[in-house]
């Protein structure tokens, strides 16, 4: 037995992990009589990952690349290989990941069965947009080869699937051309949440990368901080900058982001970014990774862990929603330092349960404090509900069953797919089993 | 402009995943040529066609041997003599073997001394000798911190493993007047299929080939690694009898 916990370190259970280590003999590893659940970096929030006192399946070792053609930029690789790994191989040669979320210490594994998002939303879709083949492994031994053109309903449940349509031995990337390892970003401090509306429109067409900082203890006049960016060209080719990688090297008693600190930090990002207004180029790593710098930041909450609450509503509810959200947050004091604000574009999903749907997501960070915690999620959820929005199952640790079930209308349909040996604390959770 | 000649590199034991780790560093670093000297084609062919995608201008052979065949175990000296002579050699291969199972079996404990102690001592032997000739390379050899006391639960790996340490020692003294470097590897506990039965706290696999490819680089007789382990074995190495055979380890 190891103890494990997800990001969040809301909770720590004793856990039977098996590492798996060959592509070739998976079938024979997951074989038992008890449930497991893959597990590629924890790097969920929730206990999406986790199965207390049951088995973990630990794909960090099943990382070889498998093939790559450096002229079409599809890179075939097991399901541990980490993004970083690919972002190192590929950048070099012209390539890049399409989509990329706010951490590169993630498996294609967990990005697939999370179907995460980037700052492109608008421009490219999610990951699963990009995968052209998968190898999905069965507990009772099946091995199903799906994609989007063959036993698309396989590819469709999986892509987003949480891990529960069976384990993901092996996926086809289409990585995009990338001339440079630099972005063209543009910085843009503004006050008003219309602003941010009003940024996120104009930067549609224009821009491929887009996302808002928002300083949520600021209530009324939402203040924040608009980051835009493109792709550099090849002309820009300076050596990576050398990045201090700072640690935090032990848990403090207590959370240090609470309501004594956080208004300080806050001041401090807004200040220190409007200094920084205007153009300017990052380099890959900075622009899609600032947080990988400090190694193990989710210390900082204390013992207790914290939540990641981040939802999207549609767009017609959105400026309604976010202002109600904003206000709660504001209303509650301890709020969130990692507050973002970024709009999904219309390229529809590839996987039936994926969390990004046309509209606006909001990303909130909590200390746990118990129930005054709980109680915020409540009136979130309210206005989560009212506004058709849904709760993404990545961050998630405590949604009600309710609001997962109108989130995700297509559950049932899901279910078909269900590997009966898989289970994790998350479906058992939501969906009984 | 000349390209300079790649590193060559031989691996016997080549589908170790710590060895496998080794790899992706050096290849990592620059164009090799490498050579993984194997049992088994099929799982060595997996790991070199990564090699290859992480360095296109790298050369990866994969060579099936016979591990406890003393003239087989020639042969793949000679062979890579006949390639062009080598910089470094690591050898990798080993089994982690059932202690209560070896007591009552003694085939199986022929088996565990040999392929931990014998073969890997037979294939340092052969290349030591190309490597003195050729008056250049590293000979790299793991070990095991198991090798440093013999202990009840794990004393025919534990001894195996210490044959491979007093033989490194007889050929660092051999070869103390030459430019070969010979290096021997004394890991802890680390996160490979070797341990996948073991319910303990594992050093990252990564963290363990990083060490060892430094030492290697640096030519240190021995490494610990985790160094953790240099500091732990040493007290291991000198707690009195009494209080060692008291101990259920
Ligand atoms: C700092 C930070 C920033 C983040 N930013 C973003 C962001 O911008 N956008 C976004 O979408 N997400 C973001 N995330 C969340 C993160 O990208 C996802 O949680 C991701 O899925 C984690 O991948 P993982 O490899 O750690 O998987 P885990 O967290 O270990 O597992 C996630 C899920 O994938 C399943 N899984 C893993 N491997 C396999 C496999 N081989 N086969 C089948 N199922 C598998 C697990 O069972 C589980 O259901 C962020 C997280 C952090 C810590
Ligand atoms: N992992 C640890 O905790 C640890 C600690 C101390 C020392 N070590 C030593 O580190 C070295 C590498 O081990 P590892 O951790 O990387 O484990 P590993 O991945 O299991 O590698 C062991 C390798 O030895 C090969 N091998 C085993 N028996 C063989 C035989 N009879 N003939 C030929 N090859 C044989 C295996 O080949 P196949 O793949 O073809 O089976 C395998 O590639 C070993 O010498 C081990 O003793 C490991």
């Amino acid at each position: 037995m190891v103890t494990v916990s997800s990001w969040g370190r809301l909770n720590s259970s004793e856990h039977k992990v098996r590492r798996l280590f060959d592509r070739h003999r998976i079938v024979q590893q997951l074989q038992g009589r008890q449930t497991g659940i893959a597990y590629g970096m924890g790097r969920s929030y929730g206990d999406v990952c986790l199965n207390p006192h049951g088995i973990l399946w630990n794909t960090a070792q099943l990382d070889r690349f498998i093939h790559f053609d450096a002229n079409t930029g599809r890179l075939t690789c097991e399901a541990g290989v980490l993004l970083s790994d690919i972002q190192q191989l590929a950048i070099p040669q012209g390539w890049a990941l399409p989509v990329t979320p706010g951490t590169r210490f993630v498996t294609v594994g967990g990005a697939i069965a999370n179907d995460v998002h980037g700052k492109n939303h608008h421009a490219c879709g999610s990951f699963g947009n990009h995968i052209r083949r998968l190898k999905l492994i069965r507990t009772d031994g099946t091995v199903i080869d799906c994609g989007p053109n063959f036993r698309p309903d396989w590819f469709a449940a999986t892509i987003g699937g949480f891990g529960l349509t069976g384990v993901i031995a092996e996926a086809e990337i289409q990585l995009k051309q990338a001339d440079s390892s630099w972005l063209e970003v543009e910085v843009l401090p503004y006050d008003r949440l219309d602003d941010f509306f009003d940024l996120a429109d104009s930067s549609h067409t224009d821009w491929e990368y887009s996302a808002a900082w928002i300083d949520c203890l600021s209530a009324k006049n939402t203040r924040g901080v608009f980051m835009r960016a493109n792709p550099a060209s090849a002309a820009v080719n300076q050596p990576p900058p050398r990045n201090r990688r700072l640690s935090i090297p032990f848990t403090p008693p207590l959370s240090l982001i609470n309501r004594l600190t956080l208004p300080l930090f806050n001041s401090a990002y807004f200040h220190i970014n409007k200094r920084r207004t205007g153009r300017h180029l990052a380099h890959y790593q900075n622009f899609f990774y600032p947080l990988d710098t400090v190694q193990g930041w989710n210390r900082l909450y204390g013992p207790s862990g914290f939540f990641q609450y981040q939802s999207v509503v549609p767009c017609r509810w959105a400026h309604d929603a976010i202002t109600a959200m904003l206000a709660e947050t504001a209303r509650y004091g301890d709020g969130s330092f990692l507050a973002v604000l970024k709009t999904f574009g219309r390229i529809s999903a590839a996987g039936i349960m994926s969390f990004p749907q046309e509209g606006v997501t909001l990303t909130l960070d909590f200390a746990n404090r118990g129930s005054a915690t709980q109680r915020l999620f409540k009136r979130l959820d309210a206005i989560v509900h009212a506004a058709d929005g849904r709760l993404y199952l990545a961050k998630d640790a405590r949604m009600p069953r309710d609001l997962f079930g109108s989130g995700y209308p297509r559950l049932a349909e899901f279910l078909r797919y269900r590997d009966p040996g898989i289970s994790s604390a998350l479906s058992r959770r939501l969906i009984g089993m | 402009m000349m390209q300079s000649p790649k590193k060559r590199i031989v691996i016997i034991g080549g589908n170790s995943t710590i060895a496998e780790h080794c790899a992706r560093l050096w290849v990592s670093g620059s164009a090799v040529d490498l050579t993984l000297v194997v049992r088994d084609r099929l799982k060595a062919e997996s790991i070199a066609a990564d090699l290859r995608i992480r360095n296109p201008q790298s050369v990866i052979r994969v060579r099936e041997a016979h591990f406890t065949e003393p003239s087989a175990i020639q042969a793949v000296a000679d062979e890579s003599v006949d390639q062009g002579g080598v910089d470094i050699v690591l050898i990798a291969h080993g089994a982690l073997p059932n202690q209560a199972l070896c007591q009552q079996n003694l085939s199986l404990a022929h088996e565990a001394l040999t392929i931990n102690g014998v073969s890997p001592a037979l294939f340092a032997e052969a290349f030591a000798g190309h490597m003195i000739k050729a008056g250049r390379g590293t000979l790299a050899i793991i070990g095991s911190v198991a090798g440093d006391r013999g202990r009840k639960s794990n004393y025919v790996y534990g001894a195996a493993k210490g044959l491979l340490a007093r033989y490194t020692q007889g050929l660092q003294h051999r070869l103390a007047a030459t430019n070969v470097k010979v290096v021997l590897i004394k890991p802890g506990p680390t996160e490979t299929p070797m341990t996948a039965q073991l319910n303990q706290q594992l050093a990252p696999v990564k963290d363990v080939a990083r060490c060892i490819v430094d030492g290697i680089d640096r030519g240190k007789p021995i490494i610990y690694t985790p160094a953790k382990w240099r500091w732990i074995m040493a007290v291991v190495r000198h707690l009195p009898r009494f209080i060692f055979n008291s101990l259920n380890i």
